[in-house]
C-alpha cells in the first residue's frame, strides 16, 4: 500500500520527466493537421540535452539578476508543481492556503524572467517584458477566480483538498456546470500563461510580435534549457489541474488508485498537448490589442463558474 | 430540470458573451443564430411532457430564430458591405466586464423575485442576464446590424423568461413567437432605413463639399 507521500513523489517524478512531451505533442498535432510529418514528439528532450551541453554566453551589460533568473524560474515552477495533487489524491507539499502560494510562485517565476529581460538592456526584451506583464495582470485574476471557485466548492483553500479531496467528487451533480466553466477558463488561460497560440506564437521569431520568446533572446545554453523546461513543466502542472477538475470520479486507495491517478495524469498531458495543437492549427495569433480581451473572456468563464457556485 | 437543460442554458450565456466580445458581424450573427437554436431546443428540455404543441413551438422558434432572421441579417451585411463594428461606444473589454457585472446582478436578483419557481432555478437568472446583455449591446453599439442583434438577444431573454411561465400560460410563449415575426419586420425596416440614411448622408456631404 503506498502512502500519500510515496504516490505524490511518484506523480511528481512522472510530471517532471513527462512534461516536455506536451509541447512535442502540440507541435506534432499541428504538423499532422497541416499535412506535414513534423518533428518527433520528444523534440524538446533533444533540445534540452543539446542546450545542456552548450556553454553559456553572458552579455557584458548583464548582472547577477540575469544569471539568477533561470534558476528562480525553474525552482519556483518545481515548488509550484509539488503543491498540486498531480495524481488527484494528495500533493507532496500541502498547507492551508497553498492555492495562493501556487499562483504567486508562478508569478515569482514570471517576475524573475521579466527582471532578467530588463537586465539585458535590450529594447526588444523590454518591450516583451512590458507585454508579458500587461497580459499577466489580466491572467492572474482569472486564475484566482478559478481557484476561488474550486475553493468555494471544497470549502478549503488548499489545492490538495480542492482537487484531491472528496468535495469535488461528491457534489458533482450540483457543481458540474461550474467545474466545466473553470476547466474551460483554465485551458484558455493556460494558453496565455504558457505563451501559446492565440496570445503568443512559439514558432515565430520576429521580435516585433514575440512576447515570451523575446524575453529569453539573450538567454543561452543551460539557462535557456531551464527556461524552456520550466515552461513545459508549467503546462504539465496546469494540465494536471484541468483533468483533476474535469474527471470527477474519485481515485481509489492503494496501488490501483495510484495507477489510475497516473494514467489520468498522462491522459491529461495528451489531451492538453493535442488540444493546444488543434487550437494552434485552427486559429491564428490574435492581434496584440485583442489579447487582453481574449484573456478577460477566459476570466469571465471562471467568474461565471464562481457565480454558479455562489448562487 | 435535467442537466441537459442546464447545459443548454449555460451555452445560452456563453453565446451572450460571444456576441458581446466579438467585433466581426458575421461571428455575431452566427452566435445569435446558435442561441436561437438553443432556445428552440429548450422548451422540450425544460418541460418533461412532449406534446404536439411543444414540438411545434420548438420547431417554429428554431426556424425563425436560427434560420430566417440570421439569413436576413447576413443578407443585410452583405448588401451594406459592413464587416465589423468599427467604433463601439464602449470598448469590447469594458463590455465584457459590464457583461460579467450583469451576470452577477442577474444571479443575485433572481432569488429576490417573487416567482413560484419549482425547478427552473437557472432559467430566471439566464433570462435576466440575456436581457441585460442585449440591452448593453443595444446601447453601446453604433452599427444598425449589431443593434438588431442586441434587440434579438433582448427578445430571446424575454422568451426565456416566458418559458418559466409557459406551463401555466402557453399563450405568453406564443405571443413571444409572434413578437419574433414583428422583429423580422422591424429588422427589415431598420436596416433598410439605416442604410438608406447612411448613403444619403454621405452623398449629401459630398454635395455640400461641391457647393463650397
Amino acid at each position: 500500500m503506498p502512502n500519500d507521500t510515496t504516490s505524490a513523489v511518484i506523480a511528481l517524478a512522472i510530471t517532471l520527466i513527462g512534461a516536455p512531451i506536451i509541447p512535442g505533442l502540440a507541435a506534432r498535432t499541428k504538423a499532422m493537421m497541416t499535412g506535414r510529418r513534423g518533428s518527433p514528439i520528444w523534440q524538446l528532450y533533444a533540445d534540452l540535452a543539446k542546450l545542456g551541453r552548450r556553454g553559456v554566453v553572458y552579455s557584458t551589460v548583464t548582472t547577477w539578476v540575469f544569471r539568477l533568473a533561470p534558476i528562480v524560474v525553474l525552482v519556483a515552477t518545481c515548488v509550484a508543481a509539488s503543491l498540486v495533487p498531480l495524481d488527484g489524491r494528495k500533493a507532496l507539499l500541502r498547507f492551508s492556503g497553498d492555492a495562493i502560494a501556487f499562483a504567486y510562485l508562478l508569478a515569482l517565476g514570471r517576475f524573475a524572467t521579466v527582471l532578467a529581460a530588463l537586465d539585458t538592456g535590450s529594447s526588444f526584451e523590454g518591450m516583451g517584458a512590458s507585454r508579458e506583464v500587461t497580459f499577466a495582470s489580466v491572467v492572474e485574476p482569472g486564475v484566482f477566480v478559478g481557484l476561488a471557485t474550486l475553493g468555494v466548492i471544497a470549502r478549503d483553500s488548499s489545492l490538495s483538498v480542492m482537487l484531491g479531496g472528496t468535495a469535488l467528487r461528491t457534489a458533482s451533480a450540483a457543481t458540474a456546470p461550474s467545474l466545466v466553466m473553470v476547466a474551460m477558463s483554465l485551458f484558455a488561460l493556460v494558453l496565455a500563461e504558457c505563451a501559446r497560440v492565440p496570445v503568443d506564437d512559439p514558432a515565430t521569431h520576429l521580435e516585433l510580435t514575440m512576447v515570451h520568446e523575446v524575453m529569453i533572446l539573450d538567454t543561452s545554453g543551460p539557462d535557456l534549457a531551464m527556461m524552456l523546461y520550466a515552461n513545459a513543466l508549467k503546462l504539465g502542472v496546469f494540465s494536471a489541474i484541468i483533468v483533476d477538475v474535469l474527471i470527477a470520479a474519485p481515485r481509489a486507495a492503494g496501488w490501483v488508485g495510484a495507477a489510475t491517478g497516473i494514467a489520468i495524469l498522462l491522459g491529461g498531458f495528451a489531451v492538453v498537448g493535442i488540444g493546444i495543437g488543434i487550437v494552434e492549427s485552427v486559429m491564428a495569433r490574435l492581434r496584440l490589442p485583442k489579447v487582453p480581451l481574449y484573456i478577460a473572456g477566459g476570466g469571465a468563464l471562471a467568474l461565471f463558474g464562481l457565480i454558479l457556485v455562489l448562487r | 430540470m435535467t442537466s441537459l437543460a442546464q447545459l443548454t442554458l449555460l451555452l445560452v450565456v456563453l453565446t451572450d458573451f460571444a456576441v458581446l466580445a466579438t467585433s466581426r458581424l458575421s461571428a455575431c450573427i452566427r452566435a445569435i443564430a446558435f442561441q436561437g437554436l438553443l432556445l428552440g431546443i429548450l422548451p422540450l428540455l425544460v418541460h418533461a411532457d412532449v406534446s404536439v404543441h411543444a414540438v411545434g413551438l420548438a420547431a417554429g422558434t428554431a426556424i425563425i430564430k436560427a434560420g430566417i432572421l440570421p439569413w436576413f441579417l447576413r443578407r443585410a451585411i452583405r448588401e451594406a458591405a459592413v464587416r465589423r463594428e468599427v467604433e463601439p461606444l464602449v470598448g469590447y473589454m469594458a463590455s465584457t466586464l459590464l457583461g460579467s457585472a450583469a451576470l452577477a446582478i442577474a444571479f443575485a436578483v433572481a432569488h429576490a423575485l417573487p416567482l413560484h419557481l419549482v425547478e427552473t432555478d437557472l432559467l430566471v437568472p439566464v433570462a435576466l442576464v440575456t436581457v441585460m446583455i442585449g440591452l448593453i449591446i443595444l446601447i453601446t453599439r453604433t452599427k444598425a446590424v449589431t443593434q438588431v442583434v442586441g434587440y434579438l438577444m433582448l427578445e430571446n431573454g424575454i422568451y426565456l423568461f416566458g418559458l418559466t411561465q409557459s406551463e401555466r400560460v402557453p399563450f405568453l410563449v406564443e405571443i413571444g413567437v409572434l413578437l419574433d415575426v414583428f422583429v423580422g419586420v422591424f429588422i427589415m425596416g431598420i436596416v433598410v432605413f439605416h442604410i438608406n440614411r447612411e448613403f444619403d448622408s454621405i452623398s449629401a456631404a459630398r454635395l455640400t463639399a461641391l457647393r463650397e
